[in-house]
């Protein structure tokens, strides 16, 4: 076998694990590999204009897309840069690998010009990392880090790649599966504990499908849907669980949580059999947990052990791939052959019940002549893409806003920071979905404030010609932090008012975008005709209502059924 | 309540870290904490000591086991074990306390690792409340210098007929 250097290594592997597209930033020590993959056609690479950038847009692709998203940068302040987007990733199980430069191995620990010990900063934050110490053992870490990233509970795996492990050579041995004698994630549930599941289900009166981000990483939509329709239970979803189950199906209750529907939160607190699936029972979920859903009996499915009984006690824990434990629940609710009629005799009283919530008090707003509501803005943009778009999110009030008013019915089509709530997400996992599908509408829904985050990207996207559409709702004020001073701080808005705002529409036009704005009402949906019809970078500016709330609202430590109502 | 943990972990760089640095990252607390490598030079035996109710040693067991360089995690404490720990005492030893230091590792049968014309070095190995019993005997003699061993732990082979 001939010998190839680890830079060639790096660029062998991306290719037989099937990756198209590197996200990345250059620098001395990184050089190496540069070198390579500019010599590779088959792999493109997007340069960024900062390295938070390259891992949100990895992670954009890899939500989008499914597939393990890449990132290439170099040592120090480069690979410190991606701290943010590693937690990101992280905090919401998303598949990527990123690959940093790193100083020589003899110059390591000797404060070498832009060393720092990466894999010590990102330890807490992947799922696992690695220092490659010599060439030879480099085939095998890189699919070993493949292979962790996208396995089991997914996440992100660092690769620190010292310079003269680069230029080193050795035989490329790469292997066809790891061998990973500690590394082995649950795949299978046990039929025992589907059984029991099962036979509590059949008891109950009043259950509920409580649905997480497990599912859409699972690709398990389609057994969730047969469970739900065979049993005839509501559902209801996480933000990350958003498009798992179709928003617009009768059994969906929306979002549930701290900006989750009045029905959803009274669903569960009300239910007598909670369903859980592929969710972790976030504080954002469960508001004051001794409060949480007092006369439910808990069935939660999840890969990760750690996921289960961490929040609330769990009475059937079922460890597995969300996806096979759904089809061997469907299966065994099959066999027992129950018609879907008895079901819905059995859950009549709790419907009745429900609809009776989802009437007293369906998501609405306000509406104030003269002034763009958000929630508007969110509504018609879900009419004029007819629900298809991929829509991503900044972080904020932008982001509750989207994820209440657009009904997502596909998964995949909601990218949002969830679990660590990243300003600065949307724009560059936009560019990254639309890389991953150039043929398809993405659009960022972003606020004033985020959108300042990372707002370098744009260059990013007009280099690649992306046609990413970024709608901003501007109420110039850092929203979400400024609805807290103003139910909890009275109203003293300590540092959430910007002074100076860009003018966006000049911003766009400065990158060679186009940028449109609406300052009424009526202005609304010409501006999103426009801007979705423009085969360019867009950037739609909402002038929005200044002081709107994300209602409802469960204000941090209370009861879910504590909830601030519009 | 005290748990006793042992843990096998790939014995490469990083992998120790990872372990305290859960512990930390999560808030719970290493109250002792022993490594070596095993007969096989590729995996490390770990003996952990630390508190907490069933609810978080659960917690902690599932992330240990998380982690992709641990290969196993046993609550040795949840049955019968034996548990080691080591501690050298430097202890003032002159004219008229020579012989009181002598006869007191007699008594615990302790060893005698160093000797200077003013100190012993007395080896002392047993369960911990051993160990705690003869620093405590030793003090009002004038301990100079104490280093202690974390715990080291193994389940009791089962007796059979």
């Amino acid at each position: 076998m001939a010998k190839m250097t680890g830079a060639k290594m790096v660029v062998e592997a991306l290719k037989r694990e099937g990756v198209d597209v590197v996200f990345g930033f250059p620098g001395g020590a990184i050089i190496d590999v540069y070198d390579a993959l500019d010599r590779e056609p088959s792999i493109r690479h997007v340069l960024v204009r900062h390295e938070q950038g390259a891992t949100h847009a990895a992670d954009g692709y890899a939500r989008a897309s499914g597939k393990t998203g890449v990132c290439l940068v170099t040592s120090g302040p480069g690979a410190t840069n991606t701290v943010t987007g590693i937690a990101t990733a992280y905090m919401d199980s998303v598949p990527m690998v990123v690959l940093s430069g790193q100083v020589p191995t003899k110059l390591i620990g000797n404060d070498a010009f832009q060393e720092v010990d990466i894999v010590g900063i990102t330890r807490p934050c992947t799922k696992h990392n690695y220092l490659v110490k010599s060439v030879e053992e480099l085939p095998r870490i890189l699919k070993e880090a493949f292979y962790i990233a996208a396995s089991g509970r997914p996440g992100p795996v660092l690769v620190d790649l010292p310079k003269d492990v680069q230029n080193a050579k050795a035989e490329f041995d790469y292997p066809d599966t790891p061998k990973l004698r500690s590394y082995n994630p649950v795949v299978e549930p046990h039929n025992r504990q589907i059984e029991r599941a099962y036979r509590m289900i059949e008891k109950a009166k009043r259950p509920i499908i409580y649905v997480g981000g497990g599912v859409v990483i699972a690709n398990a939509h389609e057994e969730l849907r047969e469970l739900a329709e065979g049993i005839h239970a509501p559902v209801t979803m996480t933000l990350m669980g958003l498009g798992a189950f179709p928003g617009t199906h009768e059994l969906s209750l929306g979002m549930l949580g701290m900006h989750g529907t009045y029905c959803a939160n009274m669903a569960m607190a009300n239910s007598d059999l909670i369903v859980a699936v592929g969710a972790r029972f976030d504080d954002r979920v469960t508001g004051k947990v001794d409060a949480f859903a007092p006369l439910a009996k808990i069935i939660h499915i999840d890969i990760d052990p750690t996921s289960i009984q961490k929040n609330v006690k769990v009475d059937v824990p079922i460890v597995g791939d969300c996806r096979r434990a759904l089809q061997k629940l469907v299966g065994v609710m099959k066999k027992a052959g129950r018609p879907v009629e008895a079901w819905k005799d059995q859950h009549a009283a709790w419907w009745e019940q429900i609809r009776a919530w989802e009437k007293r008090h369906p998501l609405t707003y306000k509406e104030e002549p003269g002034v763009i509501k958000p929630q508007f803005v969110i509504e018609k943009l879900y009419e004029m893409t007819r629900g298809r778009a991929i829509i991503t999110t900044e972080v904020g009030q932008n982001q509750m806003w989207t994820a209440q008013f657009y009904k997502f019915d596909r998964p995949r089509s909601l990218l949002s920071s969830g679990g660590l709530g990243t300003m600065g997400y949307g724009l560059p996992a936009a560019i990254g979905a639309q890389m991953a599908f150039p043929d398809r509408l993405v659009v960022d829904v972003a606020g004033d404030g985020s959108i300042q985050m990372n707002i370098q990207e744009l260059a990013t996207a007009m280099e690649q010609r992306l046609p990413v559409k970024v709608v901003i709702l501007n109420n110039q004020h850092l929203g979400m932090v400024r609805q807290w001073q103003e139910l909890f701080y009275d109203r003293r808005y300590a540092a959430t008012v910007f002074g100076v705002t860009p003018d966006f529409v000049k911003v766009a036009e400065a990158y060679g975008a186009v940028g449109l704005r609406a300052t009424k009402p009526e202005e609304v949906e010409g501006v999103l005709k426009q801007g979705l019809e423009t085969d360019n970078l867009v950037i739609m500016e909402f002038m929005i209502a200044k002081e709107e709330g994300v209602f409802p609202m469960v204000p941090a430590g209370k009861a879910t059924t504590e909830m601030l109502l519009v | 309540m005290k748990h006793t943990l042992s843990v096998l972990v790939e014995n490469r760089p990083g992998a120790l870290s990872r372990i305290t640095g859960l512990f930390s990252g999560r808030g719970f607390n290493i109250e002792s904490l022993a490594v070596a490598a095993t007969l096989d030079p590729t995996l490390s035996h770990l003996t952990l000591v630390t508190t907490g109710d069933d609810f978080i040693i659960e917690q902690i067991i599932k992330q240990l086991n998380r982690l992709v360089d641990v290969y196993k995690v046993v609550d040795v404490s949840e049955g019968e074990y034996v548990s080691r720990e080591m501690a050298l005492v430097k202890v003032r030893a002159e004219d008229e306390t020579r012989a009181e230091v002598l006869r007191m590792c007699d008594i615990f049968r302790c060893k005698v690792v160093d000797v200077s014309p003013k100190t012993y070095t007395v080896e002392v190995t047993g369960p911990q409340s051993k160990i705690q019993a003869v620093i405590e005997l030793l003090k009002p003699l004038g301990i100079k210098e104490i280093a202690r061993t974390g715990t080291i732990a193994m389940v009791r082979e089962k007796k059979t007929v």
